[in-house]
């Protein structure tokens, strides 16, 4: 949690020190958190490997269709990354609750409704207003919405003492009975007949691709989200005073930080987020909002966070990953006759272990320069 | 079914005989949880061994054609279920309720990973207690059709009540709950403790996962439960730690959740959405109303508490 803060007490005691020898002490620390997460990674697909002999599949054909599937091919490529713009905004739902100490896992509702809030916004603005005030219109719906979803979470946990992980994953059940409601009733275009959806958004009013790509805007605007809050976080007085927060929240109001504010704040920032990701969702890639819109990537969200150490930087590379594990789904049933379940599965044992491998952190030597002193 | 002849009686009924048939298996997760956490641990990830267990019970129903045995086959897998999270949880720096999350997700994907091939096959139920023998009105007949799970269940929830007063292992576990330092302090293992309070938690979570799929709603599919594993462990906090409480408000729940198919019975199909939605709301309520910013809850476990 307190990574830059080390860092920076560890550069100013390089200064001091100056040499080489510090900026040996430096990598030292800095590779801690990857060398764990790479040693969780790689108990994580052993045990999944066991598991696919176990039931009588291959582990090398496994994982080869997997990188084919996912990352193989420029089209496979493509395909992951549109999956992982969702996941970027998700991740950063549970992430900035995170540096709070708060486990916020309610982002799937808050996409949901952000998604319908899009839908309902663009309804009286089609082929009236121009494309771009409308999907900026969209977005400021879905993040209001989204944004006092989460943000209600984080008011309940600090005013009222209720525990926010419950809280936020009964929220999600409401806010997607909320959303069939709204899509099935008021909201429904009458058109939709098999499947209830509302108005479809004319194509010039979609969200477009990248160009030279086949991938919408929305992995900009989850990258850019990214690195908004990694600046928030990392570099403003607010950032550290909710590490503060998160730390101890009794000693940071005793030193007059407004942690009330902070985790209301945080929450509503969170919540505005994963609204987005549902707004992208209708604008780029279903075109309306429908029940597809819980389509998971609130839950995959957390394991992204909960990967990334909830580090705003390193939820981009994880988002691309699990997107592209998830994007492989589809070929792994079809060529090894697997449950859809299977991604899952892995993403299941993925989790666990990555949580199970914390207890690793401070335990070896080579990374913890104190420790080399207190022998020599 | 047949509602012109009780009109909207049926309203009342339906309520109540969806209350004995949703209640049960919030009775067990909130049973099992409570056990959980008086030794001073949060398992959060009871919704996955729920749902795992009602693929169990069913796939070992389907195999041997015992439904018993489905039950027994569940409890195995929710105990190790439990172990597996109080043994990752003795471990220090790990956080019990990010593990809950996880196991929770993984116990979903194994549960629709093994369970493909369990969604057509027909499963024999568990049987149930016609207590509404004397009446004729087939409605208050079925809503009486008890089934023997939940009888067993509330007087699980009695027995505990006792056992945590009375019994030896009973105040063993609550002197764990209260402080790791006074149970040290007395011999007892705390970290030892919390791993097989999590396991017998897991186990009984597990029979309400075999009551979904071998009695009601009585098949297997991967919507078999929606959460009412998550809504038990809040309904614990509600409860306040007490078994006997825990009774009263699956209760309460399980008639929550049959509003919206009672309503609907009788002709009433504006906002089923909603209606549906009505456990859900219910649990967020009363976690709001029951919650104090300033004090934790009155009969908290003290490792809880000081959290």
């Amino acid at each position: 949690m307190t990574v830059r803060a080390d860092e920076r007490l560890e550069r100013s005691a390089a200064a001091a020190r100056g040499g080489s020898g510090a900026v040996v002490e430096l990598l030292a620390r800095r590779a801690e958190p990857v060398a764990i997460g790479l040693i969780a990674i790689g108990i994580g697909l052993a045990l999944f490997s066991l598991f696919l002999l176990a039931v009588g599949k291959s582990p090398a054909t496994f994982f080869s269709l997997m990188y084919v599937g996912g990352f193989g091919s420029w089209f496979s490529l493509q395909n992951s990354l549109s999956r992982a713009a969702p996941l970027l905004l998700t991740a950063l739902c549970v992430a900035l609750p995170a540096r709070l100490g708060l486990v916020v896992i309610g982002g799937e509702g808050a996409l949901a409704l952000g998604g319908v809030a899009a839908a309902a916004a663009a309804a009286p603005l089609v082929n009236i207003a121009a494309p771009l005030p409308t999907l900026f219109l969209m977005a400021a719906a879905a993040v209001t919405v989204g944004g006092l979803w989460i943000g209600a979470i984080g008011y309940l946990r600090h005013y009222r003492g209720g525990n926010e992980t419950i809280a936020s994953l009964l929220a999600a059940y409401i806010a997607i009975a909320l959303m069939n409601q709204l899509v099935e009733g008021v909201l429904r275009d009458p058109a939709s007949l098999n499947k209830p959806s509302t108005a479809p958004l004319p194509p010039a009013y979609w969200i477009g691709k990248i160009p030279g790509t086949d991938v919408h805007w929305g992995l900009a605007i989850g990258l850019i989200a990214c690195a908004v809050s990694y600046v928030l976080v990392e570099m403003t007085t607010w950032g550290f005073a909710a590490r503060i927060a998160g730390g101890n929240a009794r000693a940071a109001e005793v030193q007059g930080l407004p942690v009330g504010k902070l985790i209301v704040g945080f929450t509503t920032l969170a919540g505005g987020f994963a609204g987005l990701a549902g707004m992208i969702e209708v604008a780029a890639v279903q075109g309306n909002a429908n029940a597809s819109l819980a389509a998971g990537y609130g839950y995959t969200g957390i394991l992204v966070s909960f990967l990334a150490r909830h580090n705003p930087l390193a939820i981009a590379p994880i988002a691309i990953l699990l997107g592209g594990i998830e994007a492989s789904g589809g070929l792994i049933q079809r060529r090894m006759g697997l449950p859809d379940a299977t991604v899952l599965v892995l993403q299941g044992v993925l989790f666990v272990v990555i949580l199970f491998c914390e207890t690793l952190y401070g335990r070896f030597r080579i990374f913890n320069p104190e420790l080399w002193k207190r022998d020599a | 079914m047949e509602t012109t002849a009780i009109g909207l009686w049926g309203v009342p009924l339906g309520i109540l005989a969806g209350a004995i048939r949703v209640s049960t298996p919030f009775i067990f997760v909130s049973l099992g949880e409570t056990i959980t956490e008086r030794s001073g641990r949060i398992n959060l990830g009871l919704e996955g061994t729920l749902v795992f267990a009602a693929m169990a019970a069913y796939a070992v129903d389907v195999l041997t054609g015992s439904p018993w045995l489905g039950v027994l086959a569940a409890m195995a897998a929710g105990s190790v279920f439990g172990f597996v999270h109080g043994f990752i949880c003795k471990f220090p720096r790990v956080n019990d309720v990010a593990i809950g999350i996880a196991m929770m997700q993984f116990g979903l994907g194994l549960a629709f990973f093994l369970g493909k091939p369990f969604i057509q096959p027909v499963a024999p139920h568990l049987p149930s207690v016609p207590l509404g023998f004397w009446s004729n009105v087939p409605q208050v007949r079925s809503a009486l059709d008890v089934n023997v799970l939940f009888l067993v269940g509330a007087g699980l929830a009695f027995a505990l009540k006792w056992g945590f007063a009375n019994s030896g292992l009973g105040l063993k576990l609550r002197v764990v709950g209260d402080s790791s330092d006074a149970a040290r302090a007395l011999g007892l293992d705390p970290d030892r403790a919390r791993l097989f309070a999590t396991a017998v938690g897991g186990a009984l979570a597990a029979v309400g996962g075999a009551y979904l799929s071998l009695s009601y709603p009585g098949l297997w599919s991967e919507r078999v439960s929606s959460g009412q594993g998550l809504m038990a462990v809040a309904l614990v906090i509600f409860a306040r730690w007490n078994p006997v409480g825990c009774f009263w408000a699956a209760l309460l729940f399980g008639g929550a959740g049959a509003l919206g198919p009672a309503l609907q019975s009788v002709g009433v199909t504006q906002g089923y959405y909603l209606f549906y939605a009505a456990p859900y709301v219910l649990t967020l309520i009363i976690m709001i109303a029951t919650s104090s910013p300033a004090r934790s809850a009155a009969g908290m476990p003290g490792v809880l508490a000081a959290r």
